[in-house]
């Protein structure tokens, strides 16, 4: 099966890619566009036929070989998936929870590369996503409009003279869009310096969240930031808004790090080999202790200190060791303390080839 | 940073709200945004504004009796949402809904982006007429920008080029 490909594989096509715009930093960038059909109620509202109607349609675009120019796409139904699919799918942010759980027709048009994800009858009729390693929303919104362009010309949008996009919430009203990047801080953590940081970044109209990480709490030092306006400013006010605070963020962490180097090298030497180390061996991870290491050995790539790893392996365990993904790997059903030595044993395995 | 609402977990959400125009910011942990039903941009979890809208609504239709009873009764013609509905899922049904709930929806609008007015993208076939409009607006700058600088030949080809414009609008 095609599926399985999306779910086998922990790193995305997409995230293979070396040396990408300040990935020391920035771990990918993300563009999503919400729109929704003319005439047709929002998927909420939608009886099963109406619902069936607009996942025809969409998919129709596809199906019309118009979005050929993207590469290879794949078209899924949500119901051909299972359970466990939809969560890995869920975990590599390849579809949203809501589209996950809550559709009804719910569909999806996938680049084989995954940096495309176009969801059909989420909370609005379309959502395409778009994706990118490293820092470039500006490159990863030039293709999100493209294929917002194509679909414009098969499809009647709902958009009003005022209030432009119409959207199911009005957080998206007018330009539909979400323009997000995730990004590694650590020094700035280790500095206690995110404090300042993130209350400085709301203040200018960006929202921030803590990511990954079981329950509520944000590990990992991961944290994504994106646009909360979507009504009043242009795509360009808002994706340059986010440019200047986020390349901000990027040279504030640079240089959090050197001081970090310069004033304590040991502690920090010893805090990241540690780390390498406790992964190594370990036999029992919960997913909170696995973020917080991992975010280590990622300091310890950019700081020079690990020359047997790389970024690619950590985007990987990133995913690879979420409940879903070791599921698939080790099995089904698993309760957390299966998963948690099933986790130490994938990361054991995987930096044992590295080294 | 601890979650200013319970002061117990860490705070993993970071923003600003509008109130009464004024910004507000928060810094708090999931459970206490899932309680609060707060407005987290750009998150996939399940939460979402909806609450803190329909906290608004409900506050805006109970203060006026009669009249906020009339307002909740509203209802979509087209998809059949209430007002009532609306403030309590703070989804829109459709997009005739926008039409239908409008002389409540701008307060809202200010509220959640400081902004009524979209002026971003507009769709080549559906946007037709503001695309026009704005293309008129961006010419009468032009225009006017040549009158100062006496440059009366060029600007009159402009106001003729925004004549044609407008007819084709009116027409
Ligand atoms: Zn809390
Ligand atoms: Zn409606």
């Amino acid at each position: 099966m095609a599926i399985r490909k999306y779910v086998k594989h922990a790193l995305s096509e997409w995230m293979d890619a070396a040396g990408a715009t300040d990935s020391d930093v920035v771990i990918s960038s993300r563009v999503r566009i919400a729109r929704n059909l003319r005439g047709m109620p929002f998927p909420m509202m939608a009886t099963p036929a109406h619902s069936s109607a607009v996942a025809d349609q969409l998919l129709g675009v596809a199906e019309s070989g118009r979005l050929n120019g993207l590469g290879k796409l794949e078209q899924i139904r949500l119901t051909e998936l299972t359970e466990l699919e939809k969560l890995v799918m869920v975990e590599k942010h390849l579809i949203s929870p809501n589209l996950a759980n809550e559709s009804r027709g719910g569909a999806l048009i996938l680049s084989s590369k995954e940096d495309i994800s176009i969801m059909i009858n989420e909370e609005d009729h379309l959502r395409i996503q778009c994706l990118s390693p490293g820092f470039q929303i500006r490159e990863t919104w030039d293709r999100a409009t493209k294929i917002d362009d194509i679909f414009e010309e098969q499809v009647d949008y709902a958009f009003d003279e005022k209030h432009g996009y119409l959207t199911s919430c009005p957080t998206n009203v007018g330009t539909g869009i979400r323009v997000s990047v995730m990004m590694h801080l650590p020094a700035l953590v280790m500095t206690g310096q995110i404090n300042r940081i993130l209350t400085a970044v709301t203040q200018v109209g960006l929202a921030v969240r803590g990511l990954y990480g079981e329950g509520s709490e944000a590990t990992g030092n991961l944290f994504q930031v994106s646009n909360q306006i979507t009504l009043g400013q242009s795509e360009q006010e808002i994706i340059e808004n986010l440019y200047q605070v986020a390349k901000q963020m990027i040279e504030h962490e640079r240089a959090a790090r050197g001081k970090l180097f310069a004033d304590n090298r040991p502690r920090v030497e010893d805090r990241i080999r540690r780390s390498y180390g406790v992964l190594s061996q370990a036999i029992i991870m919960d997913s909170k202790e696995a973020a917080q290491r991992l975010s280590d050995l990622r300091l310890g790539v950019h700081l020079g200190l690990m020359p047997e790893l790389n970024d690619r392996t950590l985007n990987e365990l990133l995913v690879a060791t979420q409940p879903g993904f070791l599921q698939i790997t080790y099995g089904e059903a698993m309760n957390p303390d299966d998963r948690d030595r099933s986790r130490a044993q994938f990361i054991r395995s995987r930096l044992a080839t590295h080294s | 940073m601890q979650c200013q609402e319970c002061g117990k977990r860490p705070a993993t959400l970071h923003f600003t709200k509008i109130v009464n125009g004024e910004k507000t910011e928060l810094h708090i942990c999931e459970s206490c945004a899932r309680e609060k039903g707060e407005l987290i941009p750009g998150t996939q979890s399940g939460f979402s504004i909806h609450n803190l809208i329909s906290g608004l609504l409900d506050f805006e239709t109970s203060g006026a009796g009669a009249m906020a009873k009339q307002q909740a009764a509203i209802k979509c013609e087209i998809c059949g949402m209430t007002y009532a509905q609306f403030s309590k899922i703070g989804r829109f049904g459709c997009s005739h809904c926008y039409k239908q709930f409008a002389e409540r929806l701008d307060p809202l609008l200010k509220r959640v982006h400081g902004n009524t007015v979209h002026v971003g993208k507009v769709p080549k076939r559906a946007g037709g007429r503001l695309r026009t409009k704005r293309e008129i607006d961006r010419l009468k700058k032009e225009m006017q920008g040549r009158i100062e600088r006496e440059d009366f030949e060029s600007a009159a080809q402009l106001r003729d080029r925004i004549r044609e414009l407008e007819k084709d609008m009116s027409g």
